[in-house]
């Protein structure tokens, strides 16, 4: 083994950098640099839409161990913009268990997608907690880093920015249940704002027919199906930005459930009168504990996002364990799931509209399987037609597959 | 949910001694339940036998008994206490089974004694394997398939239903004991025999094999509003068929996707529920097929366990903390994370590092052994490696290990690709020798089943070494990583997202700039350096010192920094100390520690006396370094280690000691020996705990011995089981063994001004030739006279002040009938007895010598009397015994001699030194028959002394049967004896008898190499079937006494350490 040299580093807009060997498709990438606690799932990361725009810091150091396949993929491509690891390893050859089906460095590079490894990410973590997120990029070394600066600079901040145009689809999409439940599944409109597949997946496994919308589609489309329910994606970017969605789901609030996970939990809440902010570092693992209020049990749950919900009177954090509400537009809102880590908004339910969301990601993917059972109400909810209320009653645990722990 | 005001005392079993598959991890996790419940408000009551252990130390119990953990002695603490629940699930198997039996027996229910943590039924459900296996089907969970034997009727069904190979695992039994794999059908029913015999309810499950499969282990917390939390996940290298305390292990797991991982996570959540463990932390253990995504469970540990303790110190979270405030009905929301302070105990930790554990293990101190791994714990400690990579982490590991050899490969390929194809201790060192040679992954897969993610992670591992040993050289961890340096990173549960506020940092080498994360205020430190991995000879004891030190020198206004790698202990809490360092004790490591340490803030120096022979090595190199070494100094070491020294220091002196010769050669050896006399004690110069130390009784004994260590070349290899030595600088040592002596032990404080004060003096029950840590001893000496304890003071305060001690000192004498006090050797730092007499006389004797160590007198100390043994006044008598691990090693001789053994030891407390020695017994789990039949077979110079003892036990009305000449000796002196074959007179014969169950007692003394080889089967057997088993006169007179005492039907009483000391406060 030859000389360790850089060949490549990371540059923060702030001008701290960081060596490292590059290890993904030779090029430069820029955009806002996060960081993701998950220790495994690296592969559901980087093509997880919501990373549009992102490159993504994995603490944990070794990542690549089990290669890639198919059944990984969160959508049909990667979407972060850079992978920066302390020890990717290639290792497609391992054949180990399950389905590899190849190396993760050759796949990135494959994909065009710079990475860099051997980079001390505990170090770059620390600083973008103690600074926030911001932006960066990934260099080659023969960049110079005056270059790589004007690079950062031509780069447009997180904040403001409408991602979700760029990683919606162009057309109307139809999926059928995977599974059947009962004799017909509930049909649901979905505004695909940069949607995962699990989603799509875990809705569909419980006999649902999934029509999948750009995100730029009108209400009229959207109700042209006549779906049961619409439902709102994850996705990447700034929520502010994305009135013309939030305008689509004002029309819709009312006349139909809607339900919303991370990007469209705070498009919901923007649609009903509350607001959003941007939150230092964001939320990215697989590991913070989530309280549902209405069961007092804690969720050991899967995040990924950058923005929040203000609380009741535009607080940041709310500091006890109940269901506070707001007064939107549309009635009272009712606090129903806080994150004990920091204590910030985690889902709420409409009390006089049907309608609830959350801001984290009870499909896993990766991460915990604690709330799917979000999953089983959520559908339940729509088929019971006439439902004036969803996701408040309390249904205990159950599991995903609808077997009893 | 707030804690619970209904319970006001809680009773907490430990673990009693260390034994192989129960350690120190449970001093640490029982600690640490004591101390939360004690801030909580809760009285708690201790009983544990074992007296190296923090929390029987006074303050951190409202009440400790240092009392047989025994389901009878228990119930007379429980009478006594009347405690308002039992906490079982704290201290290991031990506690459990304890437990257990009190509720089936009723006596719970009488005294309204409530079991918290988890419940009869959920202990029932998890151990009894059939129960299990239900369990498991009804939760629709899969497990290999198996039957249910309890009899010897099931072989044949087994057999039949399962085939070979086939698992044998017995219920309730720890680290696998009495399990094991069959491979052939001979082999069958004794091994369904002998698991039978180990269950304690007689059930094994014969199981289909799932050898090679990866084993994945989960630790789980639940709390009582049933919030789940997987702290951790361990993968272990060695995939399935080789027990996971045996493994070499990795967290978290490495191999798994997502979705797998998120299966077991599910699985393992499904597993804790479906038992029932209402709170607190359990440990699952699964098998995953490496071809499919097949899934099965092995097995669940309802209490804290060796992993738990293991998951704890690699990530952060402290597992055993939080089940004890979880059992007094707290959830986990409400507890907050210690580490974070910010973040409540509701989530799962994130690392950021790898972790890497290694077990050491013992072989080569048991000669004759199976050395193979299987599904039964053999290892003793294991050392725990903290990396930024798996790369790092593992190369750290392997120097952790601290092995006095490294393992030596066959030069020969198939030789080599033969051996790893078997798990073994060495397995990893010929594995990365394979690979060195060029062997590739896929060969190396093919042999070892071990999955190529780690092969290829070694593979490249060993080439970046080039020709550096990774065990042994800091180049694997280094090379290959890049320029840049060696930094400090913190251990913080959250991968930084978080600021975390508790120091605990391991070393990594990572890019420039390289900043270190340590931060310290400017309070000078004080480096601890701790005992690394535990392992025979150097055990539990030393860290018990460490941790005494660190508590010290936080109490003195120093920051107490702790260096050490064990992940069982006390001392890797992050709570003992200031900053911990979790890093190899390798004299680079450390010296990145002190360098760390002294930036900053001043570093006043490194204590080196605590933590056994590991930090004495490294004292040299420190001080070279410029790095000040508290108390003693390293002259003085030299002067007491070096034997050529010590043994002109002692002539000045004008103190006796063996005739001795010290040899360079064989030749020389051989030459030397009639000088000196026989017997001999003979063994190298680089020994450590006795190893290879034999007695030997003629030149021709002696040429024997130096064939078979290897001084004179029998064959190019050595056997295997004996050290393979470098060639160069050898010397062999040469001792005139003392025979028929008593040895004592003493324990002292000196001071820089010359001030001594003797804190204990322990006479041993065998005598001398049984190496001290494997001796039974009694404080004070019961049979010692004034004058000659006075010459033994006398005597100890010259070499303390000869030697220049400043702290601690260790002197071993033997007295010899007719010419009288020796000494036999003077170790300048903390012996394995400090914490025995530190419970003995109720004063901390660690915490002293680090006080003189930190500039005090010892007239400053404020110490009673002229010393400790008249200090515990005569209030009671203590007595220490230790525990030995034969049973783990079939095939080894279990006779005791001049090389450590045992691993681990208890004491026994009590007014008279029968009862306390009877009580030592009995918490050994040797109990002592009160009638039946004992055999007695000694050597010719015992028999009129065997007479006294079989006098007293005909008296009692023990039936009395020898071997020919023994029981013609006994009809002379006019006792009954009936007389028996010896082995080779035909059978039905003695060991015929001892396996019929006939024999309650065996006295066996021998002599000679012809008499140790026929009392080979004797004791074996004895041992196998858990018969008190005694190869000294001395233990035989002692055991005699108790017998004697126990058969007037007295039930010894149960004494408090809290009451001892106020009466010792009284008395004097
Ligand atoms: N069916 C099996 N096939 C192969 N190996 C097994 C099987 N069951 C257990 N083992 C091995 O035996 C070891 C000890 O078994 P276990 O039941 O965990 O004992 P203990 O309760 O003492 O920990 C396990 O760690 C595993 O490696
Ligand atoms: N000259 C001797 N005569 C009799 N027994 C001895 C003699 N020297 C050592 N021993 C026995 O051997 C044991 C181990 O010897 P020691 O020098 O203490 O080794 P270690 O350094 O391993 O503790 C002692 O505890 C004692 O029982
Ligand atoms: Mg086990
Ligand atoms: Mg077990």
């Amino acid at each position: 083994m030859s000389s360790r040299d850089a060949t490549a580093y990371v540059l923060l807009e702030d001008g701290t950098r960081f060596d490292g060997l590059a290890c993904g498709a030779d090029e430069a990438a820029v955009g806002e640099i996060v960081f993701t606690t998950s220790m495994a799932g690296y592969q559901e990361a980087v093509t997880d839409p919501s990373y549009a725009g992102q490159l993504i810091t994995f603490t944990y150091p070794q990542i690549g161990n089990y290669g890639v396949s198919e059944e990984a993929m969160e959508s049909d491509r990667i979407h972060a913009r850079a992978a920066i690891m302390r020890a990717g390893v290639d290792r497609g050859d391992a054949a180990g268990r399950g389905s590899i089906e190849g190396g993760w460095l050759a796949w990135l590079r494959d994909c065009g997608v710079p990475a860099i490894t051997d980079l001390d990410t505990r170090a770059l973590v620390r600083h973008i907690r103690d600074a926030g997120a911001m932006r960066g990029g990934v260099f080659p070394v023969r960049l110079a880093e005056a270059r790589a600066r004007e690079l950062i600079e031509a780069e447009p901040a997180m904040g403001g920015r409408d991602l979700a145009r760029e990683v919606t689809r162009t057309a109307r999409l139809t999926l059928g249940p995977t599974a059947r439940h009962g004799n017909d599944g509930p049909r649901i409109a979905m505004i695909d704002t940069g949607v995962k597949r699990s989603i799509v997946g875990n809705l569909r496994s419980r006999g649902a027919t999934v029509e999948l919308h750009p995100c730029t589609a009108g209400a009229a489309e959207l109700l042209a199906g006549d779906p049961d329910a619409i439902f709102l994606a994850n996705g990447p970017g700034d929520p502010a930005a994305l009135d013309y969605v939030v305008d689509t789901i004002r029309q819709l609030v009312g006349r139909l459930p809607v339900y919303g996970i991370c990007l469209g939990h705070q498009l919901l809440c923007r649609a009903v009168g509350l607001d959003t902010y941007k939150l230092p570092f964001g939320h990215h693992g697989s590991n913070h504990p989530v309280k549902d209020l209405s069961t007092g049990i804690t969720e050991i749950t899967s995040q990924n996002h950058g923005f929040a919900v203000l609380g009741p009177g535009g607080a940041r954090t709310i500091d006890v364990d109940e269901p506070v509400r707001w007064e939107t537009d549309f009635g009272a809102a009712e606090l129903t799931h806080i994150n004990l880590y920091d204590r910030t908004v985690e889902g709420l339910t409409l009390r006089e509209v049907p309608g609830a969301t959350v801001q984290y990601h009870p499909e896993a993917s990766p991460g915990p399987h604690d709330s799917l059972y979000l999953f089983d109400r959520f559908v339940d909810a729509v088929r019971s037609a006439g439902a004036d209320r969803i996701g408040g009653s309390p249904r205990g645990r159950s599991s995903g597959n609808g077997e009893d722990n | 949910m707030p804690k619970r005001t209904d319970i006001h005392k809680i009773l907490l079993i430990g673990s009693g001694p260390i034994v192989i598959g129960q350690a120190a991890e449970f001093d640490y996790s029982g600690t640490q339940a004591c101390r939360v419940l004690m801030e909580e408000g809760y009285e708690v009551v201790l009983v544990n036998s074992n007296p190296a252990t923090i929390m029987t130390d006074p303050e951190v119990a409202t009440t400790t008994y240092i009392e047989p953990l025994l389901p009878a002695t228990v119930a007379q603490v429980i009478e006594r206490e009347q405690p308002d629940a039992l906490l079982p699930t704290l201290g290991g198997q031990t506690a459990l089974n304890v437990a257990k039996a009190l509720h089936e027996d009723g006596t719970l229910h009488r005294h309204g004694v409530e079991l918290i943590g988890a419940d009869y039924e959920a202990i029932d459900r998890a151990e009894d394997r059939d129960r299990f296996r239900e369990t498991m089907a009804r939760a629709g969970l899969r497990t290999p398939r198996s039957i249910i034997a309890t009899s010897l009727l099931d072989v044949d069904r087994g057999a039949r239903e399962i085939g070979l190979p086939m698992i044998i695992r017995p219920a309730f039994t720890l680290g696998g004991t009495g399990g094991g794999v069959v491979h052939r059908e001979a082999d069958l029913e004794p091994m369904v025999a002998r698991g039978l015999e180990a269950s304690p309810i007689g059930q094994v499950l014969l199981e289909e094999s799932v050898l090679g499969w990866g084993e994945f282990e989960l630790e789980v917390m639940r709390d009582r509003t049933d919030n789940v939390v997987i702290v951790c996940s361990i993968e272990n290298l060695d995939p399935m068929g080789v027990h996971t305390g045996d493994s070499v292990c990795v967290a978290p797991q490495q191999t798994l996707t997502d979705k797998q991982y998120q299966a077991l996570r599910d699985q393992a959540i499904k597993v804790i529920r479906a038992v029932g463990v209402e709170t607190g932390g359990s440990n699952v253990q699964f098998a995953v097929n490496p071809r499919s995504d097949e899934i099965v469970v092995i097995e669940m540990n309802p209490r804290v366990s060796r992993s738990s303790a293991l998951a704890s110190k690699a990530t952060g979270f402290p597992i055993a903390k939080i089940a004890a405030r979880l059992a007094v009905g707290y959830t986990l929301q409400e507890i907050p994370n210690d580490i974070t302070r910010a973040t409540p105990a509701s989530f799962e930790p994130a690392i950021d590092y790898c972790v890497v554990k290694w077990p050491r293990f013992a072989f080569e101190k048991f000669p004759g052994a199976e050395p193979g791994l299987t599904t039964h714990m053999k290892s003793v400690g294991e050392a725990m490696a903290i990396g930024r990579t798996f790369k790092q982490a593992f190369a750290k590991a392997l120097r952790s290990r601290e092995l006095d050899s490294l393992p030596v490969s066959p030069d020969d390929d198939d030789a080599l690709l033969d051996l790893i194809a078997r798990p073994g201790a060495e397995r990893f060192d010929h594995l990365l020798e394979a690979l060195r040679r060029g062997h590739s992954v896929a060969t190396v897969h093919q042999r070892t089943s071990i999955h190529p993610w780690f092969l290829h992670e070694l593979a490249e591992l060993v080439e970046s070494a080039g020709a550096d040993s990774i065990a042994s050289s800091p180049g694997g961890e280094r090379r290959g990583e890049f320029a840049g340096g060696l930094t400090f990173k913190s251990v913080d549960t959250c991968a930084a997202e978080f600021a975390a506020t508790t120091p605990y940092y391991y070393s990594s080498w990572e890019r420039a700039p390289a900043v270190s994360e340590v931060v310290r205020g400017d309070r000078p430190s004080v480096v601890i350096l701790g005992s690394g991995p535990n392992r025979i000879g150097q055990g539990i004891e030393f860290d018990y010192c460490c941790v005494h030190a660190a508590q010290t020198v936080r109490e003195q206004g120093r920051d107490a920094v702790m260096v050490n790698c064990n992940p069982e202990t006390v001392s890797t809490d992050y709570d003992t100390s200031d900053r911990l360092y979790f890093e190899p004790l390798t004299l680079e490591h450390v010296l990145a520690v002190c360098e760390q340490e002294a930036a900053g803030a001043p570093l006043e120096g490194v204590i080196v006396q605590f933590g056994g022979q590991t930090p004495l090595r490294l004292a040299a190199g420190l001080s070279a370094a410029g790095i000040p070494i508290l108390g003693t100094g390293i002259d003085a070491i030299d002067l007491a280690e070096d034997r050529g020294r010590f043994g002109a220091l002692l002539d000045r002196l004008g103190y006796q000691a063996p005739p001795y010769a010290t040899a360079g050669s064989a030749e020389e050896a051989l030459g030397k020996a009639p000088g000196v006399g026989f017997p001999l004690l003979v063994r190298p110069s680089y020994v450590l705990g006795g190893r290879a130390m034999e007695i030997v009784y003629s030149l021709d004994g002696l040429r024997d011995y130096l064939q078979r260590t290897g001084h004179i070349a029998a064959s190019r290899r050595s056997p295997p089981g004996e050290l393979a030595m470098p060639a160069e600088g050898r010397h062999i040592f040469l001792d005139r063994f003392l025979e028929a002596s008593i040895e004592v032990d003493v324990d002292a404080l000196c001071d820089a001004d010359g001030g001594v004060w003797i804190a204990g003096i322990m006479q041993h029950v065998e005598e001398a030739g049984i190496h001290s840590g494997d001796s039974a001893c009694v404080l004070p000496p019961h049979s010692l006279g004034e004058e000659m304890l006075e010459q033994i003071r006398v005597q100890t305060t010259g070499i303390a002040k000869a030697l220049g001690v400043v702290g601690l000192l260790n002197v071993q004498f033997a007295i010899h009938s007719t010419a009288g006090l020796h000494v036999i050797e003077a170790n300048p730092r903390a012996s394995r007895t400090v914490p025995f007499v530190s419970k003995a006389i109720g004063l901390p004797l660690a915490k002293l010598a680090c006080r003189i160590m930190l500039g005090e007198r010892v007239g400053e100390l404020d110490l009673p009397g002229p010393d400790g043994t008249r200090a515990q006044g005569a209030g009671h008598v203590c007595v220490k015994e230790v525990v030995l691990p034969f049973d783990r090693f079939a095939g080894a001789d279990s006779l005791l001699g001049p090389e450590m053994r045992s691993t681990g030891e208890v004491m026994g407390i009590a007014r008279d030194f029968p009862t306390a020695f009877a009580k030592a017994q009995a918490a050994a789990g040797l109990r002592l028959p009160t009638s039946g039949t004992v055999f007695l077979t000694v050597a010719d110079g015992d028999k009129t002394a065997a007479g006294g003892i079989a006098t007293t036990l005909h008296d009692l009305g023990f039936e009395i049967i020898a071997t020919r000449g023994t029981a013609q000796a006994l009809s002379r002196m006019g006792i009954p004896a009936r007389a028996i074959n010896k082995l080779g007179e035909g059978s039905p014969h003695v060991v015929d008898c001892i396996e019929r169950g006939e024999v309650d007692l065996v006295i066996n003394t021998p002599v000679g190499t012809g008499a140790r080889a026929d009392g080979y089967e004797i004791r074996a057997a004895a041992i196998a079937r858990r018969i008190p088993c005694i190869t000294t006169l001395a233990g035989g007179v002692a055991a005699a006494r108790a017998i004697a005492v126990a058969a007037r039907g007295a039930r010894p009483e149960v004494i408090s350490l809290q009451e001892l000391y106020t009466d010792r406060a009284e008395v004097s």
